[in-house]
C-alpha cells in the first residue's frame, strides 16, 4: 500500500475522536444517572413503589 | 393555562409572548386568563421541551442511532481500506477520502445544526434548544479538526505541502474557530443564559461561512479539488469508491447524532441534578 502512514494516521484519528466522544458521553450518562438516582425524589418514589 | 391554536386563534407572531389580564378575554370564553401566544410551530416544538419526555424519547431512539452508526462505520472503513480500488494518479493515498468527506461533511452540517437550534432558542425560547447548541459545539469542532487534519495529511503526498491558503481550507479554518468561539462564549457569562443567547448569535452570524465553504470551489481557483458529489450532476467518481464512501457518510453521520444525543441526555440530568440541589441548600438555609 502507498502512502500507508498517512492512511494509517487518518484513520487512527478518526478512530481516536470517534471513540472518545462515544466514551466520555456513555460515561458522562451513567454518573449522571447515578447521581440523580441518589437524590431525586420522584425516582426514589417510583423504585419504592 | 391554554394555547390560542386550541381556541381557533392564531396570531402572525414568531415570537412566545405571555399576556397576564386581570379579566377573561372575551374570545377564549373565560376558559384561562394566562394565554401564550406562539406559532403553531412552537406549540408543537415545545412539547418535547419536557424533560422526562425527552429522556424517555432519546432512550428509545439512541440504540437505533448507535449500533447502525457503529456497523455502517465498520463496513464502510473496511470496505474503503480493503477493497475499494486505489486510484491511478494518488494511488491508496485516495483512501483518505473515506475519513475526510464524511468529516467534511459533518463539519458544514454540524453547524448549520447549531444554526437550527439557535434559532429554536432565539425565537421560540427552546429550552432544549441552548442545551443542545451547546452540547452539539464541541463534537462540531471535533469533526472539524478531523477534516482538516486529514485534509493535511491527504495533502502533504498530494500538493506536497501540509497547508495552503486555499479558500476551501480557509473557510474550513474560519468555520472551526467559529465552533470554538461558541464554545468559548458559551462559557465566560456567569449566567448562562446570556451565553446562550450570545453563542445563539454568533452562530447564525456565522451561518454565512457555510456556502462560502460550498462554492469557494467554484467562485475561487483553488488548489482543493471541486465537488465529486453533486445534487444535479452524476458524481465525478468511480462507483467502486463511491459506495463505501456513501456507507461511511451515513455511519459518520448517525454517529454524530448518537454521540450528541447522548450528551444532551446527560446535561439534561445535570441540569435536573444542580436544580435539586439548589432546592436542597435552600431548604436548609
Amino acid at each position: 500500500m502507498t502512502h500507508l502512514p498517512y492512511v494509517a494516521a487518518s484513520y487512527g484519528l478518526a478512530l481516536a475522536v470517534a471513540l472518545g466522544f462515544a466514551v466520555s458521553a456513555w460515561l458522562r450518562v451513567g454518573r449522571a444517572r447515578r447521581r440523580l438516582d441518589a437524590i431525586d425524589p420522584r425516582r426514589r418514589n417510583r423504585e419504592t413503589h | 393555562m391554554m394555547w390560542l391554536h386550541d381556541i381557533g386563534v392564531t396570531w402572525p407572531s414568531f415570537k412566545s409572548r405571555r399576556l397576564q389580564t386581570g379579566r377573561p378575554p372575551a374570545y377564549c370564553g373565560g376558559v384561562d386568563s394566562t394565554i401564550i401566544l406562539a406559532p403553531r410551530g412552537g406549540r408543537n416544538l415545545h412539547r418535547f421541551a419536557n424533560p422526562g419526555r425527552f429522556l424517555r424519547l432519546s432512550g428509545r431512539v439512541l440504540p437505533w442511532l448507535a449500533v447502525p452508526a457503529v456497523v455502517l462505520t465498520l463496513v464502510g472503513l473496511a470496505w474503503g481500506l480493503f477493497f475499494a480500488p486505489p486510484d491511478y494518479q494518488q494511488g491508496d493515498a485516495v483512501r483518505i477520502i473515506y475519513i475526510h468527506v464524511p468529516a467534511a461533511w459533518l463539519a458544514s452540517g454540524g453547524y448549520l445544526s447549531l444554526a437550527i437550534c439557535s434559532v429554536l432558542s432565539l425565537v421560540w425560547r427552546h429550552p432544549l434548544a441552548d442545551l443542545a447548541a451547546a452540547e452539539l459545539a464541541p463534537v462540531g469542532a471535533a469533526f472539524t479538526a478531523l477534516c482538516l487534519a486529514t485534509g493535511s495529511l491527504w495533502g502533504k503526498p498530494m500538493w506536497g505541502a501540509w497547508w495552503v491558503w486555499d479558500a476551501r481550507l480557509t473557510s474550513v479554518l474560519v468555520l472551526f474557530f467559529l465552533y470554538i468561539g461558541h464554545i468559548a462564549l458559551v462559557r465566560a457569562f456567569d449566567d448562562p443564559t446570556r451565553g446562550y443567547r450570545a453563542g445563539a448569535i454568533l452562530a447564525l452570524v456565522g451561518v454565512v461561512n457555510l456556502p462560502v465553504i460550498k462554492f469557494s470551489v467554484d467562485w475561487w481557483n483553488t488548489l482543493h479539488q471541486p465537488s465529486t458529489i453533486t445534487i444535479t450532476g452524476a458524481p465525478s467518481m468511480h462507483v467502486e469508491m463511491l459506495w463505501p464512501l456513501l456507507v461511511c457518510v451515513a455511519g459518520f453521520s448517525l454517529g454524530f447524532a448518537a454521540i450528541v444525543t447522548a450528551r444532551l441526555r446527560a446535561a439534561v440530568m445535570e441540569r435536573r441534578i444542580r436544580s435539586l440541589l439548589l432546592a436542597q441548600a435552600q431548604q436548609a438555609a
